[in-house]
Formats: C-alpha cells, structure tokens, sequence
C-alpha cells in the first residue's frame, strides 16, 4: 500500500510508465502522430519532441481508421532508440490470431505497454471501403493479453516458452451514452485486466467529476490509473470538426464560444490555454493518476502545455533506456533520446 | 418496435423457452439434435429476425445483454458500447439506429430476471457456429465452450498463474 491507500501488486513494475503511476506521481503521456511514410527519422523527430515531457509515447493503431505507419512497429522503432511507448491495439483491422502475434512480436521488441481499444469503425477512415474485422472486442483482448502474460498460453492454450510483460492498458469514454453505464463498463474492464485507463478528450470537467465520482463508488480508482484525455483545440473550425466527425468527441459549447471569443490569429493560443486549465482542474479530482494529450497535428505544442500546466521535469528520465544496447544497424540516424 | 418497449415481458418469454427447451431436451437428444435443428432452425430465425434483428451467431446471449442483440452492432461488441456512440445514443456506423448498448442499458433496468447479466464478461465468439441454431447450441453445451486458454473472469483468483512464470524480469 503506499500513501493512496491503493493496493500495490506484488511484481516489479514491468515499465516505466508503470513506474511513475506506483510512485504516486502526476503521470503525462502523449500521442505520436504516426507517419505517412517509410522513413524512420519521421517517427524520431516526432518522438524527441515528446519524449522529454511525458513517461509514455502512444503509437496509435491507424487512429479514426486512417492509414498510417502501423502502430507496432513505430513501437519497434521507438523501443530501438531507448523511448518508452504505449502500444495500442485495435481490434477493427486484424483477428484474434494476427493480434496474439503482434503482442508476442511488440513483447520481444522491448514494448511494456499495451493499450487495448476498441478502434473507431472503418467508415469514418479514408477507406472505407475496407472490410471491418472485430473478431474480438476491446475487453476480450484485454483479457487474451492478460491470459498471455500470466498464465504463459495462446487463447488455444498453446504453451509460449516466454510469456510477454505486459503492463495493461484499456480507454473509456465518460462522455458518451449511455452515461450511467459507462462506470460499469469501466469496472469490466478493470476485471479483465486493465491496470490503466487512458479516457477520450475531456473537454467538460463538470461532466467528468460526475464520472470520477461513480468510479470511485465502484472503488475502481484504487485498481487502475485513470489517466484523463485531453488536447489543444486549434481554432474554432476544428473544434467544430472534431465535434461533427471524430466519433466520440464531445465539446461543449461554451468552449467554442470561448473559442469564438477571441480572433481568429489568437484561437490556438486559447485553445491551449483552454487545455492547461482542464488539465490543472482534473488534477485536482480524487482519483486522477496523470493526462493523456492528444495534440492531433500540434505535437509542438505538447511540451509547452506540460512545462506551463507545471508538470515538469518528468520523473525516472535518467534510467538506462531498456534496449538501448541492441541499437540495430539501420537505425543509424538515431537521435539521443 | 415491440421489443424495445417491455423488455421485462420478453425475458419472462425467454425464460419460459429455455425451461421448455430444457423439458424436451431428453427427447430432442433422442431424436438427433442435427435432425432436431432442421425443423427448430427456420421457426427460430423467423422469429428472431423479426423481433431483434438476429445474426445468427449461434451462440445467443439476448437476455444477458438487455434482449438487444449485440450481433447487430456493426462493431459485434458482446461486452458493452464503444466510445464512438453519438450523444443522441444513436450508432457511430449507423446514425439511424439506435447504439444497441444504449438500448441493452435502458432494457436491462426494467429487467428483473436477467437485468444484471449486463455486467458478465462474454468471451469471444467461437464462429464456427454461425448459421447453426442457437437453441440447439444451448442444449449440447457448445455454446458455453470457451477457447481451452480462456481462463473465465471469475476463476481467475483462483486459478494463479504459477509464480515463476511471473517472476524472473
């Protein structure tokens, strides 16, 4: 137990993420926007800008269905140069099979960290087209994942010789219907393995304290880290885009209209404004173990939203990064990270 | 549509089913549950299309899920809503329908009988029962049967990993 009162597991924390959430502290990840492209120098110049100011970069799986780099192997990339990412896993694109065998794959490559999600439908990609797989859901993956990890077998009971360590992660959106459930929901997948949560964008703090409040009802913040999603909104156009089209966002109008309150030149200036005070008001809820930030597009930006919400310098940044020693020879152009 | 408006008389309907499906079940056995589906089949798609737009998985799970089918998520979730569900609770995929979990939720508290099933983990999908009849499923146990390394939720304190599979990073 430490000062929490949480209860603290009897292993080893298994990342650095891991780490930092134990030790109490105010933890800080961000989301990499992943490449359209083969070069790898595009996934490190994305990375050096976040690593110094958050514990985990997530590699997202072809997020809002949109092509990308595929998110295990920017995690590949990343555990090679020494950075801590969060491997995140949706079911839209691949089955139960193609999944045990990229978390097998993401294990041996130094991943840690494993968010599983859900994945938004492939109609709101740019294909699609495309067939949409969801052979399992996010809560059954979780679980497969935790079964892998600790009981050493495939979903057939198939022994691995070397079980991954994983440190498990699922998403939850506090903002959609049906609300009353969505707590309950939570304690599912804390049941099946969850040990941190990453939540959709907060843009309604009010509305997330009525959340919180249910969920440490259900005691579910003593059993997992809740760490709250949010981002700069760019200008009120985007705002109002995200709002249309990106399922699950919900924005208030009052935050457009605070938007809508300044010129246009200023708007990026008190969208992020906007996110350093949601960050500094969720900080204060019971409950809440870090931030998530998603600057889609702006990850210059996360830097300056972590040192002036006061979040900084991170924790642990001085350990060994965990393979930095098996540097592969065509990660040449490799920045210090 | 009917059964989006009492949920509590379908999971009494649905329980009667499952006894008499039981009550018979010697004799289907008898029979042949093959020869047994050939006649149960049609009569249960009619009625399950009609009534909550069935997929015909094989594997129902109507009363645990608020007598909405999970199956006509476009995302087959089994174990609750995704995070993209519009805020009239209306389907990501679908704007016109309805999110079925939202449904499943509002059904589920009206629900005396199997309302609290909504909280059970369902384990993945075994596809190779689509097409065949579930009520038959249900009866040979098939339905029930998880991946051998699907280690059920509630068995899993119990059921602890030996330690030095853990240990030894």
């Amino acid at each position: 137990m430490n000062q929490s009162g949480r209860h603290q597991p009897k292993h080893e924390p298994r990342s650095r993420l891991e780490r930092v959430l134990r030790s109490g502290r105010f933890a800080v990840t961000a989301e990499l926007n992943p490449p359209d492209s083969a070069d790898p120098q595009e996934v490190y110049d994305a990375a050096l800008v976040l690593s110094s100011v958050c514990d985990g970069i997530n590699a997202v799986d072809a997020s809002g269905a949109n092509c990308h780099m595929s998110s295990v192997a920017i995690c590949a990339l990343l555990t090679r140069a020494g950075y801590e990412p969060v491997y995140q896993v949706s079911c839209r694109d691949r089955n139960r099979i193609a999944i045990q065998g990229d978390l097998l794959g993401a294990a041996a490559m130094g991943v840690r960290n494993v968010l599983c999600i859900t994945g938004d439908d492939v109609t709101v990609g740019d294909q699609p087209e495309a067939k949409r797989v969801f052979d399992l859901d996010s809560i059954q993956l979780l679980h497969t994942a935790r079964i892998m990890r600790d009981f050493g077998v495939f979903l057939s009971g198939r022994k691995l010789t070397q079980p991954p360590q994983f440190f498990l992660g699922a998403v939850e959106n506090p903002f959609a219907p049906p609300l009353d459930w969505r707590p309950h929901r939570l304690a599912k997948k804390v049941a099946a393995g969850a040990e941190f949560i990453q939540t959709q964008y907060c843009f309604d703090v009010s509305r997330f304290r009525t959340f919180m409040q249910r969920v440490r009802d259900l005691g579910l913040h003593e059993k997992c880290y809740i760490l709250v999603g949010v981002g700069p909104l760019r200008s009120v156009g985007a705002a109002e885009f995200m709002r249309a089209r990106v399922p699950g966002v919900y924005i208030p109008d009052a935050v457009i209209e605070r938007l809508k309150g300044v010129p246009k030149s200023q708007q990026r200036v008190e969208g992020k404004r906007i996110c350093i005070e949601i960050i500094q008001q969720v900080r204060e809820i019971e409950g809440v173990a870090g931030v998530h930030i998603m600057a889609y597009r702006q990850e210059e930006l996360v830097a300056e939203i972590v040192e002036e919400a006061g979040l900084l310098p991170r924790p642990f940044r001085n350990d060994a990064p965990p393979l930095a020693h098996r540097r592969h020879r065509s990660a040449r152009h490799l920045p210090n990270p | 549509m009917f059964s989006f408006n009492c949920p509590a008389l379908l999971e009494r309907a649905y329980q009667l089913a499952e006894r008499t499906a039981w009550a018979l079940h010697p004799w289907i056995a008898r029979i042949g549950y093959r020869r047994v589906e050939r006649v149960i089949k049609p009569v249960e798609d009619f009625a399950k299309e009609r009534l909550f737009g069935c997929r015909h998985c094989g594997q129902c799970i109507l009363h645990s899920t608020g007598m909405s089918c999970p199956m006509e998520c476009p995302k087959n979730l089994r174990n609750g809503p995704c995070g993209g569900v519009r805020a009239d609770g209306h389907c990501e995929v679908k704007p016109a329908m309805r999110c079925v979990w939202v449904v499943a939720y509002e059904n589920s508290l009206q629900m005396p009988i199997y309302g609290h099933e909504m909280h059970q983990i369902q384990p993945p999908v075994n596809r190779q029962l689509e097409d065949t009849s579930a009520w038959i499923n249900m009866l040979t146990g098939v339905d029930k049967r998880t991946p051998a390394g699907w280690i059920p939720i509630e068995r899993i304190e119990e059921a602890q990993p030996p330690s030095e599979s853990i240990k030894g990073h």
